[in-house]
């Protein structure tokens, strides 16, 4: 399946002469165009059920299910229309609540990630292996171990139905693999920059945050990234701590739109779905570059 | 333990004056803590403290409302008596071991055909991407629902061809296969991870592979194969311990109730009935722990397993 010889014009057939023959060049042509007709094929029927989905949203409820085709023969904004208020609030609120929801961990991620992976990857300190070991392996730890007691306490806390039971973790760096990322970034930073500043006086704070902060750019800016993306898609822990409507976040008003109107139009669901990821694809658009640099360099989903 | 093997290692350090050294390479115990304040609290507050409260309440009967009583090994025994619980770990298992495989067969398979002077190669990624960056959504959980429901597109598109298509969802037989086919579509993340880690294999030792005269497959299976183990492994631990702790997709997908006749309740979504819905946290908080102890002896499972077909190389480990 994988066409491992390598193109003429970096490695030459190290036996033949240089020149290929007409019907090897016709051959790998036609090898090239077979690929690309494959994979563009994988990609469509890979993407079909998206596009269906952006379709759809724009057709009169009745076509939905009745005309698979994706040009629609009529166009409508009914369906936004009609599931614009959830519970008897306009979506807007809580797009609004998802956004305030994911700057504030992204703050929280921000700081409270950069400035332990600092200490954990240039200050010499007992325990440090030890952290690093828990960190390591708190990467690993699935939230469930720690999700009861802490509803709990939130609850005791009088705290359910706010934003505190998912920002405040992210504030106290509880989101393992960025800190992980960081030390590994910062590791890459060669010493004899904050050396010199040392040299020149400077505290460790100082250091930090004219020296190491400003060269760890690309780590800040894939945790901005991830932490967004996380943060909106995530379902369980909004679920469980925003029960009532003036504090659902996006996800959870789906989820409430499906159950109060599985009854109603198909296109109804489609629009607000639809809608609901047009923050995510905007940041995927833009930020497309580090976003894949991101997860090659460190394997976020 | 390795967590990123694309990572080049750090440069060497060179020397500096020694007063520098010195203030540089001095113990920093106090400020160092300073600094990792945040994380030391949430260390404590946010993960031991409730690790251990959950394990303590794992042993209890506690329903919120009253104060919690020590029931001794109550809870655990009750699992195994427990058919919906025997339920949710099938469901869970088939989810893992299915799922998993397949999407890293797509994944390395992709990123093979994608690999090596692809032209486009930028769009592809990005469009095979795509889905990995939503899949986890409720959006695409809704999404699925209408798929694979009885007018959806998967049975126009078998009705197109004359097949008579079932009501996957509603029917417990396909139910869960829908979920798979959901997490197999996400197989983008590990795909871009794979073609990081084929784009640093040494191309001089494919050169003198073919000056020896081997085919492409031997190729593959001699060259790329071995020298991808640690990226295999690295996806592997990521997606299985990502699988196991599934939600999103069974509760959109089922309503919450895990059906039909529990083939979608996935582990995570029993621990959230007995939680959140019966308020049996007691109970819960033991599932929880029997969860963190199975990803803990599969975790180190595969990292055990790994000495015997991860290929490290000589370079940097």
């Amino acid at each position: 399946m994988t066409d491992l010889a390598a193109p003429p014009t970096t490695t030459p057939s190290p036996a033949g002469p240089h020149v290929e023959s007409a019907s090897a060049t016709r051959a790998r042509r036609r090898g090239e165009i077979v690929r690309h007709t494959g994979l563009i094929l994988f990609g469509l029927l890979m993407l079909y059920p998206l596009i269906w989905m952006a379709v759809s949203a724009f057709k009169p409820s009745h076509l939905v299910l009745t005309d698979p085709g994706l040009i629609p023969t009529e166009l409508t904004l009914d369906n936004f229309r009609a599931g614009w208020r959830v519970a008897g609030y306009p979506f807007v609120v809580f797009f609004g609540n998802s956004l305030v929801l994911a700057v504030s961990c992204i703050v929280g991620n921000l700081v409270s990630c950069s400035l332990t992976a600092y200490a954990l990857a240039r200050m010499n300190f007992r325990a440090r292996k030890l952290y690093f070991g828990i960190v390591l392996v708190s990467v690993m730890l699935p939230m469930h171990a720690t999700l009861i007691p802490q509803y709990i306490v939130f609850s005791e806390l009088d705290m359910v139905n706010t934003f505190v039971p998912l920002v405040l973790p992210k504030f106290l760096a509880t989101d393992a693999f960025f800190v992980f990322l960081m030390i590994q970034f910062i590791r890459g930073i060669p010493r004899e920059l904050d050396q010199a500043a040392w040299l020149d006086g400077a505290g460790p704070f100082r250091v930090f945050w004219h020296v190491i902060l400003p060269l760890m750019r690309p780590a800040l800016v894939t945790t901005t990234i991830f932490t967004f993306i996380w943060t909106w898609n995530d379902f369980f822990g909004q679920l469980i701590y925003l029960t009532e409507a003036p504090v659902y976040t996006v996800p959870v008003a789906l989820n409430a739109l499906v159950d109060s109107q599985s009854a109603q139009g198909t296109g109804t669901l489609m629009a607000m779905s639809v809608l609901s990821l047009v923050p995510i694809l905007c940041f995927f658009a833009f930020a497309q570059k580090h976003l894949i640099r991101g997860i090659s360099t460190t394997g976020l989903k | 333990m390795t967590l990123t093997p694309i990572r080049p290692a750090t440069p060497a350090e060179t020397p500096v004056p020694r007063r520098a050294r010195r203030r540089a390479l001095g113990r920093q115990d106090g400020v160092a803590h300073l600094f990792m304040a945040p994380w030391l609290v949430g260390l404590v507050a946010i993960t031991l403290i409730p690790m251990l409260a959950s394990l303590y309440l794992s042993f209890t009967d506690y329903n919120i409302l009253s104060a919690p009583t020590f029931v001794g090994a109550e809870n655990y025994e009750r699992m195994l008596d427990d058919s919906r619980f025997w339920a949710s770990a099938r469901v869970t298992l088939v989810y893992v071991l299915v799922s998993v495989p397949l999407q890293l067969a797509f994944a390395l398979g992709l990123a093979l055909v994608l690999d090596k002077g692809l032209r486009g190669l930028p769009v592809y990624r990005s469009a095979y991407y795509l889905p990995s960056l939503l899949g986890t959504s409720v959006a695409v959980a809704v999404l699925w629902r209408q798929i694979f429901g009885h007018d959806g597109l998967v049975n126009q598109a078998l009705g197109f061809f004359g097949i008579e298509g079932t009501n996957w969802l509603q029917n417990p037989s396909t139910a869960l296969s829908t979920l798979i086919v959901l997490n197999v579509w996400t197989f983008g993340s590990p795909m871009v991870i794979f073609l990081a880690g084929l784009r640093q294999l040494p191309e001089e030792l494919y050169e003198a592979a073919r000056v020896d005269g081997a085919s492409v497959v031997r190729q593959f299976a001699s060259i790329t194969v071995p020298l991808l183990t640690p990226i295999i492994f690295f996806n592997l631990i990521l997606q299985t311990i990502g699988s196991f702790q599934a939600f999103t997709q069974a509760h959109v997908v089922s309503g919450g109730t895990g059906g039909p006749v529990d083939s979608t309740l996935f582990y995570t979504l029993y621990i959230y009935q007995q939680a959140f819905v019966n308020f049996d946290m007691g109970y819960a908080s033991a599932l929880a722990w029997v969860l963190l102890g199975v990803i803990a002896v599969i975790t180190a499972g595969h990292f055990l397993l790994s000495r015997y077909w991860v290929f490290y190389g000589d370079s940097d480990d």
